[in-house]
């Protein structure tokens, strides 16, 4: 009974660090691009007041019941892969490293790449039955852009699969602290092909060509407002936090306290976001042909170096 | 505890707080007001750092802007986009073209006063309105949202039938008609 109510205190404690930290980065990184364009910005805190605001909306109109599904679908996936995903690195000496492990299990990887792309699936149904145009485009593009960068994604963890004979997070953070050497350096074309993928897996520029501002008019969350978009905004910001955490458990060694987890994940944040504010956008069949081209031959190489040393 | 008078008060004024730092602005750029937009929300002016930011669809915006003259054909389409906001949505109504017409005071195809049609919260003078003066009347916006007198939602809802007429009177053949759309 007290082992079930401290698992569930993590994992509140969990989601909040999570909210917290994925919004304020959402924050920082408009601070940032305001910086770049010359201009103040607005607070890093603006994120949490728009989200309120949105909370605090007194009129949201639904077109249906899988309206309602697409949230909840974004919902599930960013909440379920962070419950998933290790945040700490166990067995460090400090008192609270055994938290945040949540509901880790070995073979979480292969679980992790299947639920990673549930999301996206749920948003198709949300946004077909809104019956807007534009949301429709925006999926269809989201789900072929997720086909491009999948594969290099894919053959990155393959690589480390191949390499080191498990698939399971909490494995390969165990063996970067018992060899010294964090993946990034061990294998490092694997690393170069999944930083590739992280680019389209972000949706920064030149890979926004699911939201695509003055294009699509934000695609698949156009008919969206109100309490709607607070869910889609908040899981967007908790599944970011959950993405970087799973890269830095990957290929930087995982991070022994809180403070070292936040750096290293800003400095991972830093890739998409600097590339994304210099570049403009990439067509559909642009942004499949890049993700298809170098990222994959690197993947292979991946493979090929996993296999042969 | 949590339904009586002054909790709700309480509530009220931090989620007015709340609004009024963040506004999602639907520029609808019927006129030459379009024109004085890019310069507010771009480096020179940098309107988000006061919170106001571009939204992209009417589902997600919270104030639309009418940024200059409307003729009937576009009456019709704005009263659309409005219906189409989730309250509370406010609308400001740009340069003189929204107040008497401006310099189409005596067109035959333009309306003169937009106030007849949609519940406008603020006016913002001039022809057109340089990026100050458009800051000014988002302040101003944003004063009276916090104050919670921005309530051109409740308005439009209670005269419902007045503003109906008077859409019907300049575009008879499409209100009879309307398209099936909820709002």
């Amino acid at each position: 009974m007290e082992y079930i109510l401290i698992k569930t205190l993590e994992a509140i404690a969990t989601f909040i660090l999570a909210f917290i930290v994925g919004m304020t980065y959402g924050g920082v990184v408009r601070k940032i691009t305001g910086r770049v364009h010359n201009r103040l910005g607005p607070p890093w805190y603006q994120n949490f007041i728009d989200a309120f605001k949105l909370f605090s909306k007194t009129r949201g109109i639904h077109h249906g019941a899988m309206h309602f599904l697409g949230a909840a679908f974004l919902m599930v996936t960013s909440v379920v892969s962070l419950m998933i995903i290790p945040v700490l690195a166990p067995g460090g000496h400090a008192w609270y490293n055994s938290w945040f492990t949540n509901m880790n299990f070995n073979g979480d990887l292969i679980f992790l790449l299947y639920i990673m792309t549930f999301g996206p699936l749920g948003m198709a149904m949300g946004a077909g039955q809104t019956g807007n145009p534009n949301s429709s485009i925006g999926v269809t593009r989201g789900l072929s852009q997720m086909v491009g960068f999948e594969i290099p994604w894919v053959m990155a963890l393959v690589a480390l699969m191949i390499s080191y004979k498990t698939t399971s997070v909490i494995d390969f953070m165990n063996i970067q602290r018992e060899t010294g050497t964090w993946l990034m350096f061990a294998n490092p074309f694997a690393f170069i092909a999944a930083v590739l993928a992280m680019l389209g897996m972000f949706r920064y520029s030149p890979f926004d060509i699911v939201g695509a501002p003055t294009e699509l008019a934000s695609g698949p969350v156009s008919e969206n407002g109100g309490k709607f978009l607070f869910t889609m905004m908040s899981s967007g910001s908790v599944f970011t936090f959950a993405k970087l955490v799973l890269y830095v458990d990957l290929f930087m060694g995982g991070a022994n306290n809180l403070v070292m987890l936040v750096v290293k994940t800003f400095l991972l944040y830093m890739i998409p976001v600097l590339y994304g504010i210099v570049s403009p956008r990439y067509r559909t069949e642009q942004a499949v042909r890049w993700f298809w081209g170098w990222p994959t031959f690197i993947g292979l190489l991946a493979i090929l170096y996993a296999v042969m040393f | 505890m949590y339904n009586d008078k002054n909790s709700k008060k309480i509530v009220e004024t931090i989620q007015n707080w709340a609004r009024s730092h963040s506004v999602w602005v639907l520029a609808y750029g019927t006129g030459c007001g379009a024109i004085e937009i890019a310069p507010t929300m771009t480096s020179r002016y940098d309107a988000e750092r006061l919170g106001f930011r571009g939204a992209a669809t009417p589902r997600q915006a919270d104030v639309m802007l009418i940024t200059g003259y409307l003729t009937v054909k576009t009456v019709k389409r704005v009263v659309r986009v409005y219906e189409q906001m989730q309250s509370p949505k406010y609308v400001v109504g740009f340069g003189s073209c929204t107040i008497n017409g401006g310099m189409y005071y005596d067109s035959y195809n333009t309306i003169n006063l937009l106030d007849k049609y949609l519940p406008v919260d603020v006016y913002i003078n001039g022809c057109m309105p340089r990026p100050e003066a458009v800051i000014a009347g988002l302040a101003k916006l944003q004063q009276i949202i916090r104050e919670g007198k921005a309530n051109g939602a409740e308005k439009y809802l209670e005269n419902l039938d007045w503003y109906k007429a008077n859409q019907r009177k300049i575009a008879p053949k499409w209100i009879a008609k309307a398209p099936d759309y909820n709002w």
